[in-house]
């Protein structure tokens, strides 16, 4: 059963399960956001409606756009499903996983954040050069956090493959861990900014002169657009998966456990919904913060991470 | 309670008391920097209760009481005074770039660490993995009294140097005999108000709290 159809099964179930999540995880946010400041919801399904018409819509293109323009929505899309096949959100038994390991799904957002900037430079406008520009700025200082932040866990489970890392965790007893809290608090920080919600980004602004994100993404439209949009709900639902795996991978299927899939499913559904509730809870908590506090936001958890990184030598060896 | 257990819970105290100095460094209003400072103080005095149980000493239980009374009550309370009585409006300091001063600390932090191996392998405490976490904590003590221009900042600065030690001393030697610890703690406190009566000094002959200031002391060459 292991070497046949059941990882290929598995990892097809995944990336569905990622596809469909995705909006469904940004509906969630949506739905809970609008709850708490007392106005009635457009319900979950709402993300779909918005992605459907989306790719109803005729595309606009811009006349001097090169072909890194009309690329870049496919390469966002595809790196994010990429993504999706790497990170254990439903089982660690993914064939793919064994290819790729924590730096290179880091290099795989990397490659879909490069290619957005260009794509924000490519038409001209004097927003989209902005939007690159900070875009950038914030990625040079996530980068180093995040892979800081995940080595740690690396270091505990003496691994940098990330079903590797889930296994151990999950197989080990609990204990109290300093640098694996300092590393949850500092992979919350940098996942707030790398998916760009408050307090780095607005994702639900257009005010010109505060928008990041949307800055870049400003000159596309239709099918274009859909795509990168559902790249974006997928990138947050994989950073909240990211996390799961790498600090709450308690209930997420082990090798050849197919009778764990629904519980893991349910768990899944469970965590989820409880990141969505902590994502609400910051974005009412706090305000947007100006983009000059933003690098310190993130060195601050950078060397979060560093310290535990240390406290694991220092206290746990 | 298990020694390992404790030994666990000794060392997220450990790490919280790391994170809190660095707190410490990055703080720029003055009330936050007390509150800061007087965290650091209750975790050092859970720490000191924690190793005076698994180590059967009850004298750590009073030093321990001390240590919350004095660090966690007392001591922010006189300088909370000092603050409003000194009307210091401007509460906010301006720093040296934050993120420079907390990769320095880091980097402190490392050669605490690579001190304090060779200490560590010989010692059979149950507390020897926090000493580099002591050395790490007075050291971010006396970067923040260098990178700082305010007295009163460098003053906790100062008092965070010594909780470090007494840091040092519990996970060492699982803490001072208790005469000394009585000494130092009076010490402390005699130096807060000898520190009260400075800071009106310096403030009526330079009409500022900035030590820069300070430097029109020199004589002309």
């Amino acid at each position: 059963m292991r070497e046949g159809l059941y990882p290929v099964l598995i990892e097809c179930l995944q990336v569905m399960t990622v596809l469909i999540g995705a909006p469904l995880f940004a509906g969630w946010i949506k739905a809970l956001k609008c709850w708490s400041q007392g106005r009635s919801s457009a319900g979950l399904l709402q993300p779909f409606r918005d992605l459907s018409r989306l790719f109803i819509k005729e595309t606009v293109l811009a006349e001097n756009a090169s072909w890194i323009f009309t690329a870049t929505p496919y390469i966002v899309f595809g790196s994010a499903v990429v993504a999706g096949a790497i990170i254990p959100v439903l089982s660690v038994d993914l064939p793919l996983s064994a290819m790729a390991d924590i730096i290179a799904l880091v290099a795989i957002f990397a490659i879909a954040r490069f290619f957005l900037a260009l794509a924000g430079m490519d038409t001209g406008t004097a927003f989209g050069g902005m939007g690159s520009s900070r875009e950038m700025m914030i990625g040079s200082l996530t980068e180093p956090a995040v892979l800081m932040s995940v080595f740690t866990v690396s270091l505990v489970s003496s691994s940098t493959s990330l079903s590797h890392m889930a296994h151990v965790l999950t197989s080990h007893t609990i204990e109290l861990r300093p640098s694996l809290a300092f590393a949850l608090m500092s992979f919350v920080m940098i996942a707030l900014a790398e998916t760009g919600r408050i307090p780095v980004d607005n994702p639900s602004t257009h005010l010109e002169l505060t928008m990041i994100h949307e800055a870049m993404v400003l000159e596309y439209s239709g099918r274009h657009l859909a795509l990168i949009e559902w790249a974006n709900m997928m990138k947050l639902f994989l950073f909240a998966a990211l996390g799961i795996a790498c600090f709450f991978p308690w209930g997420i299927a082990g090798a050849n456990e197919i009778w764990m899939l629904p519980a893991a499913v349910l768990l899944l559904v469970l965590k989820l919904a409880l990141i969505g509730v902590f994502i609400v809870f910051i974005e009412t908590m706090f305000a947007k913060m100006r983009i000059f506090r933003v690098p310190e936001f993130l060195g601050m958890s950078f060397l979060l991470a560093t310290l535990g990184m240390i406290s694991f030598f220092i206290l746990e060896s | 309670m298990s020694t390992s257990f404790a030994a666990e819970i000794n060392s997220v105290l450990a790490a919280l008391i790391l994170l809190t100095s660095f707190g410490l460094l990055v703080q720029r209003r003055i009330y936050g920097l007390l509150h800061i400072f007087a965290w650091q103080g209750l975790l050092l005095s859970i720490s000191t209760a924690i190793v005076g149980y698994t180590a059967g000493l009850h004298h750590l239980y009073i030093s321990a009481l001390l240590t919350l009374t004095i660090k966690v009550i007392v001591l922010p309370y006189i300088l909370y005074l000092l603050i409003h009585r000194l009307r210091i409006h401007k509460e906010v300091e301006d720093m040296i770039n934050i993120p420079t001063t907390m990769l320095i600390g880091i980097i402190l932090v490392i050669l605490s660490y690579h001190l304090m191996s060779p200490i560590r392998e010989l010692s059979t405490l149950v507390t020897r993995s926090t000493l580099a976490v002591a050395l790490a904590t007075v050291m971010l003590g006396l970067l923040m009294m260098i990178t700082r221009k305010k007295a009163v900042t460098q003053i906790i600065g100062f008092l965070a140097m010594e909780n470090g030690l007494f840091f040092a001393a519990t996970s060492a030697t699982y803490g001072m005999p208790l005469v000394i610890e009585l000494g130092v703690a009076l010490d402390i406190l005699i130096a807060a108000f000898i520190f009260g009566i400075f800071f009106f000094q310096i403030r009526t002959t330079f009409e500022t709290l900035d030590l820069k200031a300070m430097e029109k002391l020199k004589e002309e060459e």
